[in-house]
């Protein structure tokens, strides 16, 4: 067990308004590790960047207590709080960058409000734009970049303010899976080179699997499920974070109306034989409908889904088979 | 078929003019930018949201706006007269001109300011920006576009103003139009002076909005 940078103790907001109230974050209580990549999962509308802005109180919890490096945040005088805040990096879905300034003007900013001079700024921030591999564009407008290129130029950003901490709100979902791939293997970098720990919201398992190395499920405001990321990826416990572990695989599920199974595997278990034992033991052949390997944390994790055959006998005996080996074997017939 | 008299006469309207609207922007926006900047700051969607005060500027802002500008000019009259010391001439069509002004520059100055995009604020926000950095570095400089937009318009506005700010004795181009185009029926004086005040609209409309767009960084 590693020290707690952050903790939340009892955190909940509602917000009011006319129409009545929203209560966006029930009751959460998480620590999330120093050297992290904590991912917050969960549907549009859960609550995820509500709670990811209690972090920074850019938003302020209504009830409860945020902690970070063992302070309690929320009973800070505003001024204690902005120099806190320039310990917690954040970056956002749409970049939210400063449309008239350059690119370098950009990085120099966080220094500029920490009352560096501007020479001093500058020369820094070059050298954080050459970590994201940018420093050719630093003369650059933002709308001369892409959506790739412009998160970069906020991933630098934050780097210039020297965070122990970075808060990503869905910081790949504008992005395409290429780029996407390439924004998180910097994430990743950054996370293992300068040790700033990483809160990472996305409603895409994809991302979570990627990255992230623990994983909390939010669902209606409320944590209902935490863990690693194999935890969660190979027997997701509730039904909500069923539909985000499967949901990768919904389209290839919405084609087959039989039932179906979906197993995983790592890359030590001998998966061949099994399929081949079973086809052989119950005289029925089976039919894949999807199958994907990706490496969690480092670790090759598989995942196929079946089609079980018609007759319930044999479907049902099948099923036994998996669970016997413990292949976080989870009937998937299509919910939604 | 003007006197070299006229000639003078038209060109010292002309310059009273520019000096009357410069100087009458610049003292609009010197109380006008603040009170813009308030009212978004304060307003309950802005970055210190502040209800009485707000209510408080908003009921003035929108007051002063609904007085006409003529009934202005003749209910300041003391005003002026404890600032300029005369309530006639260049110096004196100046005040009633700035208090006209300011309001509607505040609310043309708040709403570019409310156009500034939610993130960025706050981006800045996340960063540790108190609210005087955030006012001057992000909405102001964001914004400066929309505002030299803002510009353009108080500045025909103004001179707009001005040229009734004749009829009551003010200087300028416009008063020249009603001393002798209007009073004495002279054509020949009252056409210049009139096409050179379109002009002079003209002119800064197209500058301001060749400025404006020079600035324009969101577009490649
Ligand atoms: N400023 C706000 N005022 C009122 N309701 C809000 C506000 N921000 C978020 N909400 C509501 O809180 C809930 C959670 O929103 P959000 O945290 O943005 O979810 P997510 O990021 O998971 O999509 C939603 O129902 C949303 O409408
Ligand atoms: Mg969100």
């Amino acid at each position: 067990m590693g020290e707690a940078i952050i903790r939340l103790e009892n955190v909940s907001k509602t917000f009011s308004s006319g129409q009545g109230n929203v209560e966006a974050v029930r009751n959460i209580n998480l620590e999330i590790e120093k050297g992290d990549i904590f991912g917050i999962i969960g549907l549009s509308g859960a609550g995820k960047s509500t709670l990811v802005r209690c972090l920074n109180l850019l938003e302020r919890p209504t009830e409860g207590r945020v902690f970070i490096g063992g302070k309690d945040i929320t009973v800070m005088k505003p001024k204690e709080l902005s120099i806190l805040r320039r310990d917690i990096g954040m970056i956002f879905q749409h970049f939210n960058l400063l449309m008239q300034r350059t690119v370098l003007d950009n990085v120099t900013f966080p220094l500029e409000i920490a009352g560096e001079s501007k020479k001093e700024a500058r020369k820094k921030a070059v050298k954080f734009l050459e970590t994201v591999g940018l420093a050719e564009k630093k003369e650059a407008y933002p709308a001369q970049l892409s959506g790739g290129q412009k998160q970069r130029v906020a991933i630098a950003r934050v780097l210039a303010s020297d965070p122990r901490i970075l808060l990503c709100d869905e910081a790949t979902s504008a992005l395409d899976p290429q780029t996407t791939k390439s924004i998180l293997e910097l994430i990743k970098d950054i996370n293992r080179n300068y040790g700033i720990t990483v809160v990472i919201i996305t409603h895409e398992m994809s991302v979570v699997q990627e990255i992230c190395n623990k994983v909390a499920v939010l669902d209606h405001g409320n944590l209902i499920e935490k863990g690693t990321v194999e935890e969660l990826f190979r027997s997701p416990k509730t039904e909500e974070a069923k539909k985000l572990v499967f949901s990768e695989t919904a389209h290839i599920r919405h084609m087959h109306s039989s039932r179906q199974i979906r197993v995983v595997f790592d890359g030590k278990s001998a998966f061949e034989p099994i399929i081949g034992n079973i086809t052989l033991e119950l005289k029925t052949p089976v039919n894949i409908l999807y199958a994907n390997t990706q490496t969690i944390n480092g670790n090759a994790e598989g995942e196929m889904i079946l089609q079980l055959p018609d007759n319930k006998e044999i479907a049902d005996k099948m099923v036994d088979y998996f669970k016997e080996k413990n292949l976080g074997a989870e009937e998937v017939n299509y919910v939604d | 078929m003007w006197t070299e008299q006229e000639i003078l006469m038209i060109l010292q309207g002309l310059w009273e003019t520019v000096i009357i609207v410069f100087v009458s922007t610049f003292f609009g926006y010197i109380l006008g930018l603040p009170l813009g900047v308030l009212l978004a700051v304060t307003d309950s969607e802005g970055i210190k949201p502040h209800p009485m005060l707000y209510k408080v500027l908003d009921v003035v802002t929108n007051v002063l706006r609904s007085v006409p500008f003529i009934i202005l000019l003749v209910v300041l009259i003391p005003l002026t007269r404890a600032i300029v010391g005369k309530s006639y001439g260049t110096a004196a069509t100046i005040v009633p001109l700035v208090i006209a002004a300011a309001p509607f520059i505040a609310r043309m100055v708040e709403s570019s300011i409310k156009e500034v995009d939610h993130g960025v604020i706050e981006a800045a926000q996340s960063m540790g920006a108190g609210t005087m950095t955030i006012v001057t570095k992000v909405l102001v400089a964001e914004a400066r576009t929309s505002l030299l937009v803002g510009v353009t318009i108080a500045f025909g506005t103004i001179l707009g103003y001005s040229a009734m700010a004749g009829a009551v004795g003010g200087g300028g181009l416009g008063s020249i139009a009603i001393r002798y185009g209007y009073n004495r029926w002279q054509p020949h004086i009252l056409w210049p002076s009139v096409i050179i005040l379109v002009l002079l609209v003209q002119l800064f409309q197209i500058l301001g909005m060749k400025i404006s767009k020079n600035l324009d960084r969101r577009r490649t």
